[in-house]
């Protein structure tokens, strides 16, 4: 699903390039659940990113879902991210103007779909807030919201869904229910990668990439939850 | 994507831009009112520019169509005016009767100011020596009485036709008919009046006395020079040919030469139409162009406040934008913004424009005339305005990094 082939991403600070990610290889298969983990600083945002298509990589090669997306312009990322990405942001990042319902069928406005309304409430069934579908953010509940976007993240049915610190604006409770919503997603075949730096909330995935310096630094597959997915577990690549 | 689907989008992101404006009304209000001021503003003073040029052209067609009317030229030398010389004289007139083709009347006339009384009341009025075809060249028509006949003419008789602001000034209530006026000490009765044609100009039509020509020659002023020779002519499109076969002809009869300057000058309606259309259009121009100022005001206004609200929703086009908004889906949401913001302004414009300009005119000093081209004009502009104005905020907008712009507070 994903390969990262000598990734490299440099910032310009004034007169200095500032390195980001090294050397990066990395294989993600169709069906895993990755998490990404490291101190701030390591990278992992830049990766993100990246993986997300919000970026572009200063040297290297990316392929998504057999896609090489390195050397594409802004409006072809645009539509990369539309069909084949579902982001979720650690501040939910929903429209606040616009009911549970928009907020989850705008990637289906870009898209130019079809039965956009009915389309949403099934995916708001999904995440168990169908009967939300008509409220706006500001009435919902932060898990309420990380719900209304995970369900923003899967309308489309993208191969790849993105979770950016996802419980990172959420309390323990609420944060188990959002991790079960993406356990759900992983057993019925989503690709999942998700960054963040707590080491419980990385153990739900089935796989974990720590990164420190803009290097990949360790690749461990978590066993219990490997032999708990239902597609096997994932197969771990580091090139050295 | 299709046809379809394309066509889809472009209208569910014309219906987010028109949601976001009425999401922010007041400021959307606000935005509208410098639209719709500016279109209003030039709808009113083109439409002022307008009704002047009407009422001037109308006026003016007042005074009779196909009329040439030839002044005595001043014999220029140097920077002196030689009035006295006699260039026109009413011979002339009969030789334009007779040798150009097409003419149907002449009117010569001699006129000096000077008072008139009637018993205890006198005013100072243009006595006009006139012949009986003077009438109907000049489009006068007569109210009581009679007109100045042939009779008159040839045995050069003492009476007189007083326009409407004489006989107010003399009479008052009174009916003038049959009354002896005395103009320079001379009795001369009043055989009718004429219908009043409205002042409004420099000059005012009204104030004058008819009496015959040959009875001003003779008995009143002692002389032959013309003020004026009005020639009608039978077709507007004979004008220009009878025009130079009397120029011709004056040139002949006043002996000058070749290559010299003639000493009289014809001027045609047409001519002074023109002038005073051109007048007017300038005018128009000045207005228009002035008003036009508060219509670039009024697309400021819009590119300020679409500045203010890409920068308010950075992260709204963040989010869109990692959603899988390309450049040009943003950049035509936040344009039909700025084009919603200018069109219904520019006819709400319209609608000011038309009533303030009805209000102008009802007001009465001024004549206005509501065109289609002003409200086309006006309103074109603004929505020109609109796209102009908002294109630069929308191109801002489209330009902003997704990861920056989800960053953004």
């Amino acid at each position: 699903m994903i390969r990262l082939v000598g990734l490299e991403k440099d910032y310009v600070m004034g007169d200095e390039i500032v390195p980001a990610l090294r050397e990066v290889n990395l294989h993600v298969q169709r069906g895993s659940f990755v998490a990404i983990m490291g101190p701030s600083g390591s990278g992992k945002s830049t990766l993100m990113n990246i993986l997300g298509c919000l970026d572009r990589s200063s040297r290297g090669q990316y392929v998504l879902d057999g896609e090489d997306v390195s050397d594409l312009d802004d409006d072809d990322l645009a539509g990369i991210r539309n069909r084949k990405i579902g982001f979720v942001f650690q501040s939910f990042n929903l429209l606040h103007h616009a009911t549970a319902a928009e907020n989850v069928a705008l990637p289906l406005v870009y898209a130019g779909a079809e039965q956009q309304t009915a389309r949403a409430l099934r995916a708001l069934e999904k995440v168990a807030l169908a009967h939300r579908a008509g409220h706006r953010p500001a009435e919902l509940s932060g898990g309420q919201r990380q719900r209304v976007a995970i369900a923003r993240a899967i309308i489309t049915e993208p191969p790849l869904i993105l979770a950016d610190e996802p419980t990172g604006n959420l309390d323990t409770r609420t944060s188990e229910e959002i991790l079960a919503i993406f356990e759900d997603l992983h057993r019925s075949g989503s690709t999942i990668v998700m960054v963040t730096h707590e080491r419980d909330v990385a153990e739900h995935a089935a796989r974990i990439v720590t990164f420190r310096d803009g290097r990949l630094v360790s690749d461990e597959t978590v066993p219990a939850r490997a032999e708990a997915s239902a597609r096997g577990p994932a197969k771990a690549e580091v090139s050295p | 994507m299709t046809v379809k689907a394309r066509f889809r989008l472009l209208l569910q992101l014309a219906q987010i831009a028109i949601r976001s404006l009425a999401q922010r009304k007041t400021r959307t209000g606000l935005t509208m009112l410098g639209v719709i001021i500016g279109v209003g503003a030039v709808i009113v003073m083109v439409s002022i520019g307008e009704g002047a040029k009407q009422s001037v052209s109308s006026r003016i067609k007042g005074l009779g169509t196909n009329l040439l009317v030839i002044r005595p030229g001043f014999a220029r030398t140097g920077p002196v005016r030689a009035t006295s010389v006699q260039t026109l004289v009413p011979e002339d007139a009969e030789a334009i009767v007779k040798e150009v083709a097409n003419v149907v009347a002449v009117a010569p006339e001699i006129s000096q100011t000077t008072q008139v009384k009637y018993l205890a009341q006198n005013t100072s009025t243009s006595v006009i020596g006139v012949t009986p075809d003077w009438l109907d060249v000049n489009n006068h028509a007569v109210k009581e009485g009679r007109f100045l006949d042939d009779l008159d003419e040839r045995t050069s008789r003492k009476v007189a036709v007083l326009g409407a602001t004489v006989v107010n000034a003399l009479f008052g209530g009174v009916s003038a008919e049959n009354q002896t006026i005395k103009i320079r000490g001379v009795n001369f009765q009043v055989v009718g009046t004429l219908q009043s044609k409205g002042s409004g100009g420099a000059r005012d039509p009204d104030d004058q006395v008819l009496i015959p020509l040959s009875t001003a020659r003779t008995r009143l002023f002692g002389t032959d020079n013309l003020r004026s020779l009005s020639v009608q002519i039978a077709s507007e499109g004979a004008m220009d040919r009878a025009q130079g076969e009397i120029e011709d002809l004056l040139r002949l009869r006043h002996n000058i030469q070749a290559g010299a300057a003639s000493d009289f000058s014809i001027g045609s309606q047409k001519d002074l139409l023109d002038t005073a259309s051109q007048v007017s259009d300038t005018f128009t121009a000045l207005l228009a162009a002035v008003a036009g100022v508060s219509l670039l005001v009024g697309g400021i206004g819009i590119m300020n406040i679409m500045l203010v609200s890409v920068t308010e929703r950075t992260r709204e086009i963040g989010i869109r934008k990692a959603i899988g908004a390309r450049r040009c889906d943003i950049l035509f949401q936040f344009l039909v913004e700025s084009i919603v913001l200018s069109g219904i302004g520019g006819l709400l414009g319209v609608a000011a424009g038309v009533g303030g300009a009805r209000i102008v005119g009802a007001m009465g000093s001024w004549q206005t005339t509501v065109g289609g081209g002003a409200i086309a004009l006006a309103f074109g502009v603004a929505m020109g305005i609109g796209v102009f104005f908002g294109l630069y905020p929308a191109h801002k907008a489209s330009k902003l990094d997704p990861i920056e712009a989800l960053r953004h507070e």
